[in-house]
């Protein structure tokens, strides 16, 4: 015989049927069934094949406890591996399958695993895996060979390859009080918090809320306990202050009183109704935290107790009471614990026969006593179950006496199709856990109880250690009470309970040993950790409890021990001899339960950064340039579209703006605006060079040191009146050197009077360069002359462009005769446009980033290539600006011995002796040969061709630097094939006086 | 993890970026001892519980905060402004002590 449908009770509905598929097969259910409901209903047993040993599995719980019926729910291509079959609501045409078989669940090759069960034992990876090569079947190499086969066998559900079409949501909400779980305990501290005017969210994890009172067959004020669960969620869920969360589990507990949550809105579907998202990611700040989670039924740990047909009592119950399912029609039930009686009562009522209770304690409950004979069972108190039989599901058990822990007596065979054990149970303090410190032992409970809270929760019911359901209703009532901050409770505000009162605490015994040969105990069913692997890890000296799980892998599974954590350290206390808190327990962390990635990314996947464009950038797409991110900026590469490689177009810009004029966009420069009277003070102190002795209306090359001493960045800032300085840094520096600034006055000098105000995004920024700059400006500005007299080099005046104020600085990156014309970011499109209308009669060019790299090059001005982090001022020739009448950030940390070498790499130049291009990044040697890839002494940092050479060249660091000038060496790049001879120079290739941009 | 910005009110972490150990006065600008400046640049104290650092309100107001952590459980003691009146960072004895001796003294309590 097997499980089979009751005729009535349950919550599904009779009337209306699903059809849906396992294993290719269709199966019919009900609405409201699980797909774990509907195969029992179904006569199904066999849910899946085990991690390591691939032996039969069944259904073990009917929660998100369930270890062993994990499935891979098919939709079109998509696959998702490892969900309980307990979590799935079925619907109309869900497709599953079973996972970690071959070829199929009923017949599977990989069950050949048994027998060579004593090698994959615990620590199997490591001892046959890791170390040197000993013989054919040992080593790291035999792990090469073998891990397509391993990976193949090992492992659950196999994850899809197709892309994830499904939408995700997340959303961020904030309440007075969260209530984590809606039984009995957790109702109560919802109604209790909401009538005294809180804001409450209630988040349940099963589709239908109300917790153990859906399957209690106990009676609440009158009510069956279901009926009275649903009443209370209707009237909370009229209040305008509560907003309940079914189908969503609480999965983690952050600092703050943050959680997370994911709330499963459409896989009970078909498909997301419209504008649904597949599930959505709660992050839920909460005023005060209700944990009211419940408890786990623990199994007992005995030989086969994991074939299929052996289940927890509390199980069988939910089966029954909740989906109408009957777990079996002959069971026997074992236990040691009087609670789990309540079970054996529950099925003879629905009638199944009860063969027999066998009880591991000598002394049983005149209570339970009374259950058992209802139950019409036979009891056998001071027996225990020391095996199963049955090929793919149970038979047969086979009990015997135990007396003071020993198995004695002939052993007693009895047939039956299910076995129900108890073990007593485990608070879910998952959540307690993270938020807070190790749990407690109770030693009459025989579990670990929440620890003391470190955050503002309060715990109610079962996670409390409060089983009864009255006790959970007053616990709750409570814990309400207190977290809204109300007075305590009347006794008159607590729902009446009719139950039958029984003891859920257990006897301590947590494993059955019978003497001789036995088969497999199962500690953690989803990973097939044995009792024996246990005492194995404590025979090879792996004792702790955080060894333990990592050697054995228990409680590493997706369901993280939920079922196995206190049978696995009872076994290893009972192994060393000392008591279970004496072992301790790992603490819990998130998530509770698996998370879909999808809902943590949600509208988070794909390109997520910003854009930053500058106002040009749609004259520089139209105008043909290839744009060319520059941090979150784009820049303009070159102006291409005349059928030109990037170097002849780069070589024909740099070309024309050294004969005639050129133009480029310079708004992505980072622009802070230093003001207030210690101003000049503060530049004093941040640029290794002296910024108070510059006049109003001139700027200056500045450079900026790290604390380290090392060079960090550069950049002009012009003197605008004696208190206000404006501040260019280099692009992609600007926010860090905000930063910077900001620490130092916050921190260091919080008495100097300065305000730092970032300006990038306020001015737009043109620079002109090339002999013709002048009579560009002169055509065009209007409001002030621009001759050498008014705006000499660095000298700064404010004009008009074409109506727009502008502020144009004489400084030049180029070498050439240049100038920075600023305005304000909204004008800028107007302003280049007006500056490219002027420029016309002189054939003005626009020039992008490689002209632009082109002319500092051949100029040998410094940029992020060369100040990289590693160089100083000293390395790349930029003593000249560090003071020595002052201190500044970085002055007593650059003059270190390790910073002053000889031996250093140093700025030079580098011209092409065999007129090819010079790569950055390659290295610079001193022997001719290009197998030889070793002695390097030093790297390209930037090259180009240089128009106005004629040549290849580039800036480089190398060791020794100056000395080196005139020396031959070698350029050797083997990834890009480049090798060849070049000439050091200075890295003043062109126009070294500054003729051109003084004149 | 909150912070409590004594402008914004609680802000979430994101908001916010870390600026370092608190426990290193930079030493004066005039200042010429090397010693001193290798421990401001380099040295940092890593206790297992409270920790006085520096968090920046970068995506808000932008100033600077001193705050005391627990590095073992993020718990936040005390947030001000840095630079303020009275919340000027000093070294915490231990790590001075350590320095002169026989290296950081071990599992000892700030």
């Amino acid at each position: 015989m097997s499980p089979r449908r009751s005729t009535e009770g349950g919550r599904i509905d009779r009337g209306r049927t699903i059809r849906f598929s396992f294993d290719g097969k269709t199966y019919q259910g009900h609405p409201g069934d699980t797909l774990a409901s509907a195969l029992m209903a179904n006569g199904v047993r066999l849910f899946g094949r085990s991690f390591k040993y691939h032996r039969p599995r069944g259904l073990l719980a009917a929660g998100v406890d369930e270890p062993n019926a994990l499935v891979t729910v098919l939709k079109g291509t998509v696959r998702e591996p490892n969900i309980a079959a307990t979590q799935i609501e079925i619907y109309e045409g869900l497709t599953v399958e079973s996972q970690n078989r071959f070829p199929s669940l009923d017949v599977d090759a990989g069950a050949v695993n048994q027998l060579a069960g004593g090698l994959l034992s615990a620590g199997f990876y490591y001892k046959t895996f890791m170390g040197p090569v000993i013989g054919p079947l040992r080593g790291t190499r035999f792990w090469m060979a073998c891990e397509h086969f391993i990976r193949r066998a090992a492992g659950l559900g196999r994850a899809g390859r197709d892309a994830d079409p499904d939408r995700y949501e997340r959303m961020n909400a904030f309440c007075d009080v969260l209530v984590v779980g809606a039984g009995p305990a957790g109702l109560m501290a919802a109604k209790a918090a909401a009538e005294a005017g809180k804001r409450v969210i209630l988040a349940d994890l099963d589709p239908v809320p109300g917790g153990s009172a859906n399957w209690s067959g106990e009676t609440i004020d009158g009510l069956p306990a279901a009926a009275w669960a649903q009443g209370t969620i209707e009237a909370l869920g009229a209040m305008d202050t509560v907003r309940l969360l079914p189908r969503t589990t609480v999965w983690g507990y952050y600092d703050g009183n943050t959680l997370a949550a994911l709330e499963r809105v459409a896989d009970h579907k078909p498909a997301p109704d419209r504008g649904e998202p597949r599930h959505r990611h709660w992050t839920i700040r909460a005023g005060a935290v209700v944990l009211a989670t419940g408890a786990f039924e623990r199994p007992l740990v005995f030989p086969g107790n994991d074939r299929p047909g052996v289940m927890l009592a509390d199980a069988a119950v939910r089966l029954l009471r909740e989906y109408g399912v009957v777990a079996g029609s002959r069971l026997a039930l074992f236990a040691n614990n009087d609670d789990a009686y309540r079970a054996a009562a529950a099925l003879a009522e629905a009638g199944a026969t009860i063969a027999a209770i066998v009880d591991m304690r000598d002394t049983v409950s005149p209570a339970a006593r009374a259950l058992a004979e209802r139950a019409g069972a036979e009891l056998l108190a001071g027996h225990a179950v020391t095996g199963t039989k049955g090929r793919k599901a149970i038979r047969e058990i086979t009990v015997q006496r135990l007396r003071e822990g020993e198995i004695t007596g002939q052993p007693r065979r009895i047939a039956v199709d299910c076995l129900l054990m108890s073990g007593g149970w485990s608070p879910a303090i998952h959540l307690a856990s993270q938020a807070g410190t190790a749990p407690r032992w109770d030693e009459a409970l025989q579990a670990f109880l929440p620890p003391k809270p470190t955050q503002n929760w309060v715990g109610a019911g079962a996670f409390a250690g409060r089983f009864a359901t009255a006790a959970a209703l007053a616990d709750g009532l409570a814990a309400g009470a207190k977290v809204a901050g109300g007075k305590p409770p009347r006794k008159s505000a607590q729902p009446r309970v009719e139950t039958l009162e029984l003891d859920i605490a257990p006897a301590p015994v947590f494993e059955i040993r019978p003497p001789g040969k036995a088969g497999k105990a199962f500690v953690d069913f989803q990973h097939d950790v044995t009792a024996e692997d246990v005492r194995q890890a404590h025979r090879e000296g792996f004792v702790s409890v955080e060894h333990l799980k990592r050697y054995t892998t228990l409680g590493m599974a997706t369901d993280q021990g939920k079922t196995s954590n206190v049978p696995g350290l009872a076994i290893m206390a009972e192994a060393r001899g000392i008591t279970v808190p004496e072992v301790g327990t790992t603490r819990f962390r998130p998530p509770f339960t698996p998370v879909s990635l999808g809902a943590l990314a949600a509208e988070r996947y794909g390109e997520l950064r910003p854009d930053r464009l500058t106002p040009m950038h749609d004259w520089h797409v139209e105008n043909g340039a290839t744009m060319y991110a520059a941090g979150l900026w784009y820049r303009p590469m070159i102006y291409g579209g005349r059928g030109e490689t990037v170097e002849q177009a780069y070589v024909r810009e740099a070309a024309a703006t050294r004969a005639g004029v050129g133009i480029v966009d310079v708004s992505t420069l980072g622009k802070i605006m230093v003001q207030g009277p210690d101003a000049a003070d503060f530049l004093d102190r941040v640029y290794t060079n002296t910024f108070s002795t510059l006049p109003v209306m001139k700027a200056r090359y500045g450079l900026m040191l790290r604390e380290d001493g090392l060079a960090y960045d550069d950049g002009t800032t012009w003197r605008l009146s004696q208190t206000d300085f404006l501040m260019t840094t280099t692009t992609a520096n600007a926010g860090k050197v905000m930063q910077q600034l900001e620490y130092y006055l916050d921190i260091v000098w919080p008495d100097l009077k300065v305000t730092l105000t970032s300006v990038s995004d306020q001015w737009a920024g043109a620079a002109i360069a090339g002999p013709r700059s002048r009579d560009v400006l002169a055509a065009c500005v209007a409001g002030t002359a621009v001759d050498n007299d008014t705006l000499p080099f660095m000298g700064i005046v404010r004009g008009e462009i074409d109506g727009v104020p502008v502020m144009i600085c004489r400084l030049s990156f180029s070498g050439e005769r240049a100038y920075e014309v600023y305005c304000g970011a909204g004008h800028g499109l107007h302003v280049w446009e007006a500056l490219m209308e002027a420029g016309k009669p002189f054939a003005i060019v626009p020039y992008g980033l490689e002209a632009l790299g082109t002319l500092r090059i051949e100029k040998g001005h410094v940029t992020g290539a060369e100040i990289d982090g590693r160089t100083t001022a000293r390395d790349l020739y930029l003593d000249w600006m560090l003071s020595k009448k002052k201190p500044f950030a970085g002055s007593m940390m650059m003059d270190r011995e390790g910073l002053c070498d000889d031996d250093r790499i140093r700025l030079v130049g580098i011209v092409a002796l065999d007129d090819r291009p010079l790569g950055g990044g390659a290295h610079i040697v001193e022997h001719n040969d290009p197998a030889e890839i070793r002695d390097s002494i030093g790297h390209v940092t930037a090259g180009c061709y240089s128009p106005a050479l004629g040549k290849y060249i580039a800036l480089a660091l190398v060791k020794g630097g100056k000395t080196r000038h005139g020396a031959r060496a070698f350029v050797s790049d083997p990834l890009r094939k480049r090798f060849g001879p070049v000439e050091i120079v200075s890295h003043h290739f062109y126009d070294p006086e500054g003729s051109r941009m003084h004149g | 993890m909150l912070i409590t910005c004594p402008y914004c009110g609680p802000r979430d972490l994101a908001e916010f970026s870390y600026q370092g150990d608190a426990n290193r006065p930079r030493p004066d600008q005039h200042d010429t001892d090397q010693a001193r400046w290798n421990a401001y640049v380099y040295d940092r104290s890593n206790p297992a519980g409270p920790h006085r650092e520096y968090w920046q309100h970068a995506g808000g107001c932008r100033k600077h905060l001193l705050i005391v952590r627990s590095t073992l459980t993020h718990a936040i003691e005390s947030v001000a402004f840095a630079g303020a009146q009275g919340a000027t960072p000093q070294a915490p004895r231990r790590a001075a002590k350590g320095r002169t001796k026989t290296g950081p003294a071990k599992g000892k309590k700030p």
